[in-house]
């Protein structure tokens, strides 16, 4: 399967934060390259790739890789008597994007729905010029009545955005939660990859759960793995209207590079050498504070952890059309691979040396 | 399904051709004689030389969508709309642009870089913009012209027991509905009008009447439901799945007193469950038919659809099967009765 296609199936799954099992058993059932996988008490999906060839090494340095598998989303909070749903966001959703939008419901049964709302032509012209608030929002499954859905749907069932992928003019494609499933597809390019080279570390690569409710499944995957080095895998804010140009990675430019506070600053300066070495195009992305992301937990693990970030510059975060640049999850996993395959002891030990 | 390939067409005002074509299609072995007019109407005649009244049926083509205004330097489209749609509904949804629907999203501003106060204000037309993917003005002019029309891309399908759900209901349900009542047979003269530019201002239909020159006149139209919550009971101008909807008044036509007695009456004779439209304000091409050379007596027929307008509509299946049979029945009182 190529990236497009991998892209494809992982923005299409279903993965709330919480309820991840789904892109976990397709991630088990796509990811040949490695040679263990296990899951871990929060649901995290840890793929191990040993060190290449087995031949004995005195210790193996451990590098993790985690990108969060977990996408945003709705839960139901309450059925109306006439059989239209109520629902709150878990993570971060922009009310503005939700409105008109066509969902899923995971109910019993997988059930279609719409998001509607009042109608302009019965809204006072005040109320026009707002944007409708979430809470004034409903979920439209085509049934009646409560009790027509009682088999069918619960409180508390989640739903999801109902968006096939749309391949876009050149290398773009935009769908739903490529955020993160993105840096998901980097992991997998990166073991596939990683199949053809020598490297003297064990990998772990973990499609983490809840990042987007509070970087939770990075917190104990990290401190189960306790690796030597993280990488952490997300997205961006790619180039586009409205938004300052220095807040932004641009798409086709190849991975952000984090710096900053939340990044070990040798893992950085050894990125950016291989990504020059290798012809790979990338940009800098300096953040000023440990940003929402898997490395804010992975660098606090236990007595902390080495951690560096990269970043697949993403349009329309947090929309149901995310829009990226599958070359850059191709540049991604490739400045991982080579850095994986570069690593040696004396580095790996260097950095706990200031 | 027909419903489905006809939801699924696209078609905006001035632009029918799809539509058009999809339908000659459907109708050409239906009727004596299929023709197009100097707009685009396309009109269908079964037994035009035969004696009694001269009853004409029209549903509109065409549907509302974006028309793109510029190619900006970045690569991106500026659109405006092109019949009524409220702003709101567009934002994070996908499109196609143009014949060769060349696939476009409409992107917005991502939460982490708004101000919390943003997220209250609606994003205005001004503020949007189609990304296909090109990055520079150049690249998107080799797909894309000024002036082409950009469409919503839900897919028609059945949702809950009784329901569907789709792009365009707004009129296609009228053309679907036409469609199948020309599958039978009468015996007086009845033309078929699939008028084009009815969201731009109910343009088609004038000339198709002139033509035409009908005795009367029904209206096919799909037509807002606002049964839905935070709307006060008093406001539900239509209710799905409450049966089709006859129009006392809008703000283009106070239809025909007597023919929408006996519609009504009808259906009360024939247990078909029908509903009055409870608003009086959008406007239908029943309105330029009614004023047509010396005026004609109209009526609307109208499905209540939830959403209109908007991306994806919801209608009710026994609804619009309802909406069929009563405009059968009123044409078989007309042979019966050889008038209303």
């Amino acid at each position: 399967m190529d990236v497009k296609e991998i892209l494809a199936n992982l923005s299409e799954g279903t993965g709330v934060s919480g309820y991840e099992h789904g892109i976990a058993d397709y991630l088990e059932q796509n990811c040949p390259w490695a040679d263990e996988i296990r899951r871990d008490k929060l649901g995290n999906l840890i793929m191990v790739k040993r060190a290449r060839p087995a031949a004995e090494q005195p210790s193996r340095p451990k590098v993790m890789l985690a990108a969060h598998m977990d996408e945003i989303g709705l839960i139901v909070t309450k059925i109306e008597d006439e059989g239209f749903l109520r629902f709150s966001a878990v993570g971060g959703i922009d009310q503005r994007v939700l409105l008109a939008q066509e969902v899923i419901v995971h109910g019993k049964a997988e059930l279609p729905g719409v998001i509607g709302a009042k109608p302009p032509h019965v809204q006072a012209p005040a109320e026009r010029n707002e944007a409708v608030p979430m809470e004034d929002l409903y979920i439209d499954v085509g049934y009646d009545s409560k009790e027509q859905l009682a088999d069918l749907v619960n409180v508390g069932d989640l739903a999801t955005i109902n968006r096939k992928v749309v391949r876009l003019a050149g290398s773009l494609m935009a769908g739903k939660a490529m955020d993160d499933r993105a840096g998901v597809a980097v992991m997998l390019e990166c073991l596939k990859a990683l199949a053809n080279m020598n490297h003297i570390a064990d990998v772990y690569a973990v499609a983490t759960v809840q990042e987007e409710v509070g970087v939770r499944g990075a917190t104990t995957s990290t401190f189960g793995i306790v690796p030597d080095i993280g990488i952490a895998l997300d997205v961006g804010h790619g180039d586009m209207p409205s938004v300052p140009e220095h807040l932004t990675i641009s798409l086709g430019n190849g991975p952000g590079i984090a710096l900053g506070p939340h990044v070990h600053p040798n893992l950085h300066k050894r990125l950016v050498q291989i990504a020059k070495d290798w012809n790979i195009s990338y940009t800098l992305e300096p953040a000023t504070r440990p940003g929402g992301t898997d490395a804010f937990a992975i660098q606090i693990t236990q007595a902390g952890i080495p951690t560096a970030l990269l970043s697949i510059p993403l349009r329309y975060m947090h929309t149901p059309v995310e829009t990226l640049n599958y070359e850059d999850v191709r540049k991604t996993a490739r400045l991982l691979a080579q850095f994986i395959s570069e690593l040696d002891q004396e580095f790996v030990e260097g950095l706990k040396c200031f | 399904m027909l419903l489905k390939r006809l939801t699924e067409a696209c078609g905006g005002p001035g632009q029918e051709d799809e539509v058009r074509n999809l339908i000659r299609g459907e109708v050409k072995d239906l009727v004596d004689q299929v023709t197009t007019d100097a707009l685009g109407n396309l009109i269908t005649v079964k037994n035009g030389t035969k004696a009694g009244p001269k009853v004409m049926i029209a549903a509109h083509m065409d549907e509302v969508a974006l028309m793109i205004m510029s190619i900006e330097k970045s690569g991106l489209l500026k659109f405006n709309p092109i019949g009524g749609i409220d702003p709101r509904v567009l934002v994070a949804k996908t499109v196609v642009v143009g014949k060769n629907r060349v696939p476009g999203v409409i992107g917005s501003k991502p939460i982490h870089l708004q101000r919390p106060e943003e997220r209250k204000k609606p994003l205005a037309i001004e503020e949007l913009y189609i990304d296909i993917g090109a990055s520079k003005k150049d690249e998107a002019e080799r797909m894309v012209n000024i002036g082409d029309l950009a469409y919503f891309t839900t897919e028609f399908a059945a949702i809950g027991p009784d329901k569907f759900k789709g792009k365009a209901l707004d009129d296609r349900v009228g053309c679907a509905m036409l469609i199948d009542i020309l599958k039978d047979t009468y015996q007086f003269p009845l033309y078929g009008a699939f008028t084009v530019q009815e969201e731009v201002g109910l343009r088609g239909a004038g000339t198709a009447a002139y033509q035409v020159q009908p005795d009367l006149a029904l209206v096919l139209e799909g037509t807002t439901a606002s049964d839905v919550p935070e709307t006060p009971k008093h406001q539900h101008a239509t209710s799905v799945g409450k049966g089709p909807c006859l129009t006392v008044m809008d703000s283009s036509v106070i239809p025909d007193p007597r023919l929408v007695a006996k519609l009504m009456q009808l259906a009360q004779q024939h247990n078909i469950p029908v509903q009055y439209r409870r608003s009086t304000s959008g406007g239908t091409d029943a309105g330029k038919i009614q004023q047509s050379r010396a005026g004609v007596p109209v009526a609307v027929i109208a499905l209540p659809c939830r959403y209109i307008h908007s991306p994806a509509a919801i209608a009710s299946q026994t609804d619009y099967d309802h909406a069929v049979k009563l405009v059968k029945v009123f044409l078989r009182s007309l042979e019966e009765e050889g008038g209303f």
